[in-house]
């Protein structure tokens, strides 16, 4: 015992020493936090770029009060002007574009035009399609001659927004949103697919530099060859949780940061507070917290929503099971990655191996993404009970929400399974680090597995 | 007493067998030669030693006493292929096989602070491997066998990558190894080195033991009543009856003579037919060279 702690000791160490390590664990979090903030920092300050845009209608003026002028864009209808003439100088007239609508639009719905030097931002986009197809829609609703058509109208006119409220089983409610499940799936699933093959074939490759090197044949004549094996996947597996746990540390720390920085402005922290309590006192609490959102940014409100949406996950449970599957999932694929390195006397005749156990982890994490379309498919829950393709697969579902047993019985088979695959690839092991210049089979591997002695 | 026994030993691989019945005993605080060709069993033997593999039939005693796994710390073995992590600095690598092999962290740093000042290495320990030439990484990886003190050293092929200055440094380091109580199997296939430093050898191959014994003996029970004779003169030795001359050559002056002569001759007759032809300046019993032996055994056997 003592000489596998010497042994996973060295292996841990000369890897976290390593500079590519250091900065891999400190980028990682800081990129991953720049994905999240830019676009939400841009989404804040898009309202101050003001936009000027001449509104020119071809011979007719159906559309003369259709777009109300907002925030972000000033609407200037011109009679008596050339599209032509226009757009030579719509610039020096301080105008973004030119918005140019044919007589024909009701019946044509592409005869509208927006002309303007740069690509247009979505939203501008958006709200002219809206507002004119709104008005469309008014002027061919005029035509059927209804009474009292403008209070009509008023009166249907209704907005939704859809919240969702998960129940769990005891009777708690939290507000969640899928979106953020699916982020969270995705990121998890992809996560894991990235450290377990990442640390695996560290171990794979650390296998090969001993036998290459032919220090194996110096340390299995002081311990056993399964002593090295398991300190060395046991180092490795440090090296991962160490990355692991700093990566969660370091984004609670940023996400904390970002709670009480950014989020202070729309001094919305009630919606948080809230997350936990009761359905009833929440959802009037909620809409309380809306109305004043509303009143202060609505976009900031949104992203509040979502924030306070993320922190709802079920966090403990996910992190827990993360490690978990982190652990079983890599230490079957590192013991398999291991018998591979014992295998082979260089890194390039590992092709042949790696290929039919790579299928089964690319197969789990297009199973992970299509999970977050569908997480109850039974395709996605045989694939989180199958040790193989479980631990990519299981993470991605569990942001969505799994019955206990489920999980219960995944890491059952999941322990069953890498036990049985330390125990096959340290057969192995033992007999490929001391063969060399021989091109190995799977056959061969097999008659390894069954050697006694 | 023997130090270390193996009585008949048998592995067999996939496809050959790697060694059939070898026994060897290797006494006390001397120095023994494995010997062989290429491919032969030696490299399993010295694996079936350091219990990296098992045999399949056969026993192995160290002092008298079955070879227990717990064994490796009494036994050092320097590989034929050098095994040194590159990346990793001499003195943290040395550190570590150290404490693979069972010392303390404390003794290991007292004997590896000695034993740099012995080769004069001191200043390699912040060093990576992979910075220093393959006769230093050599004098690095002979620290690491030597230092657990083991009482049983394997070294197979330990002079390869030397210069001549740093392979009798590290000649000198095995016999004061051995005189301070350590008994050595010596794998190499340089026989000037064997006849130098081992005391007993035994000659492996296609897996069987075809010659075993002490050097002398060997050497003296291959030596075929042949003499070489160098004479200063002008006159000419011609053979007779009693002896004759396999070869003559002239050099600076000087005859040599290779005699072959009867099995029951008196050598002093030799000389006294000699000495009317000129000064004699040496004569000595022509003992076979370890390697004409090894290389005339083998043949036989193939």
């Amino acid at each position: 015992m003592n000489k596998i702690s010497v042994i996973i000791k060295r292996e841990y160490m000369t890897r976290v020493r390593k500079k590519s390590f250091i900065i891999m664990t400190i980028l990682a979090p800081v990129l991953m936090a720049a994905i999240i903030i830019v676009p939400t920092v841009v989404m804040l300050n898009q309202g101050q770029d003001f936009k000027k845009i001449a509104v020119i209608e071809d011979g007719s003026d159906l559309f003369r009060n259709a777009l109300p002028n907002t925030k972000e864009a000033e609407y200037v209808y011109l009679d008596n002007v050339k599209v032509n003439d226009l757009k030579n100088t719509y610039e020096q007239a301080g105008y973004y574009g030119i918005l140019y609508i044919s007589p024909e639009v009701i019946s044509v719905p592409n005869a509208i035009q927006l002309i303007s030097k740069q690509q247009p931002p979505i939203g501008l986009l958006d709200y002219i399609e809206n507002s004119l197809e709104k008005e469309i829609e008014r002027q061919k609703l005029l035509a059927y001659n209804i009474e009292n058509l403008d209070e009509i109208m008023k009166n249907v006119e209704t907005n939704i927004s859809i919240q969702t409220i998960k129940i769990d089983e005891t009777g708690q409610s939290k507000e969640t949103s899928t979106g953020i499940a699916m982020v969270l799936a995705y990121i998890g699933g992809f996560l894991m697919y990235m450290l377990v093959f990442i640390f695996g074939s560290q171990v794979m490759r650390g296998v090969i530099e001993e036998k290459t090197s032919r220090v194996v044949e110096v340390i299995v004549s002081s311990v056993k060859p399964v002593e090295l094996m398991l300190g060395k996947i046991i180092g490795i597996a440090l090296v991962g949780l160490t990355q692991f746990m700093i990566w969660v540390f370091l984004t609670v720390a940023i996400a904390g940061i970002i709670n009480s920085t950014i989020l202070k402005k729309a001094n919305l922290t009630e919606v948080t507070q809230t997350a936990t309590q009761n359905l009833m006192s929440e959802q009037q609490q909620a809409a309380v917290a809306s109305v004043q959102a509303a009143d202060v940014n609505p976009e900031l409100a949104e992203f509040s929503k979502l924030f306070s949406s993320a922190m709802n996950q079920p966090w403990g449970l996910i992190i827990i099971s993360f490690i978990f599957y982190f652990i079983t999932g890599y230490l079957l694929y590192a013991s398999i990655f291991a018998a591979i390195g014992s295998a082979v006397d260089n890194e390039t005749e590992t092709q042949q191996f790696m290929l039919p156990v790579t299928i089964p982890i690319i197969l789990a994490l297009m199973v992970a993404m299509g999970t977050m379309q569908n997480p109850e498919s039974s395709l996605a829950f045989w694939c989180s009970m199958i040790p193989l393709t479980s631990p990519i697969v299981m993470i991605a579902r569990i942001p969505f929400g799994v019955p206990y047993w489920q999980l219960a019985v995944s890491m059952a088979l999941m322990i069953v399974t890498f036990a049985a695959f330390v125990w096959m690839s340290a057969k192995v092991y033992r007999t490929g680090i001391l063969m060399y210049g021989k091109k190995t089979s799977w056959k061969e591997m097999w008659k390894w597995l069954r050697y006694s002695g | 007493m023997a130090l270390f026994e193996a009585k008949d030993v048998t592995k067999q691989y996939a496809t050959q067998l790697a060694l059939d019945k070898v026994s060897i005993a290797v006494p006390e605080q001397s120095i023994y030669g494995l010997l062989g060709p290429n491919g032969a069993g030696k490299t399993t033997l010295i694996r079936i030693i350091n219990q990296i593999t098992g045999p399949d039939s056969g026993e192995l005693f160290l002092n008298g006493k079955k070879l227990k796994p717990e064994d490796v710390t009494l036994i050092g073995y320097l590989p034929e292929e050098r095994g040194l992590y590159k990346k990793m600095k001499v003195g943290e690598q040395a550190l570590y096989f150290a404490r693979l092999k069972g010392l303390s962290k404390h003794e290991a740093m007292k004997r590896l602070k000695y034993w740099f000042k012995k080769l004069e290495i001191t200043d390699w320990w912040g060093k990576k491997v992979e910075e220093l030439s393959k006769g230093m990484q050599q004098k690095v990886q002979f620290i690491i066998t030597v230092l657990h003190e083991p009482k049983l050293l394997i070294f197979d092929e330990p002079f390869t990558g030397f210069d001549p200055v740093n392979a009798n440094i590290i000649k000198n380091e095995i016999l004061f190894l051995r005189e301070r109580g350590a008994t050595i199997i010596f794998s190499t296939h340089n026989m000037g080195s064997v006849e130098e430093l081992c005391d007993n050898i035994t000659l492996i191959n296609k897996a069987k033991t075809i010659l075993e014994g002490s050097v002398n003996d060997i050497r003296n029970q291959w030596a075929a009543n042949e003499y070489d004779l160098v004479i200063d003169g002008d006159g000419k030795v011609e053979g007779n009856g009693q002896f004759s001359i396999l070869s003559r050559q002239t050099e600076k002056g000087k005859d040599i003579y290779r005699l072959k002569a009867s099995p029951d001759i008196d050598t002093n007759y030799i000389l006294n037919t000699a000495i009317r032809s000129g000064r004699i300046i040496s004569f000595n019993p022509a003992l076979p060279s370890m390697n004409e032996i090894f290389i005339r055994v083998v043949e036989s056997r193939n």
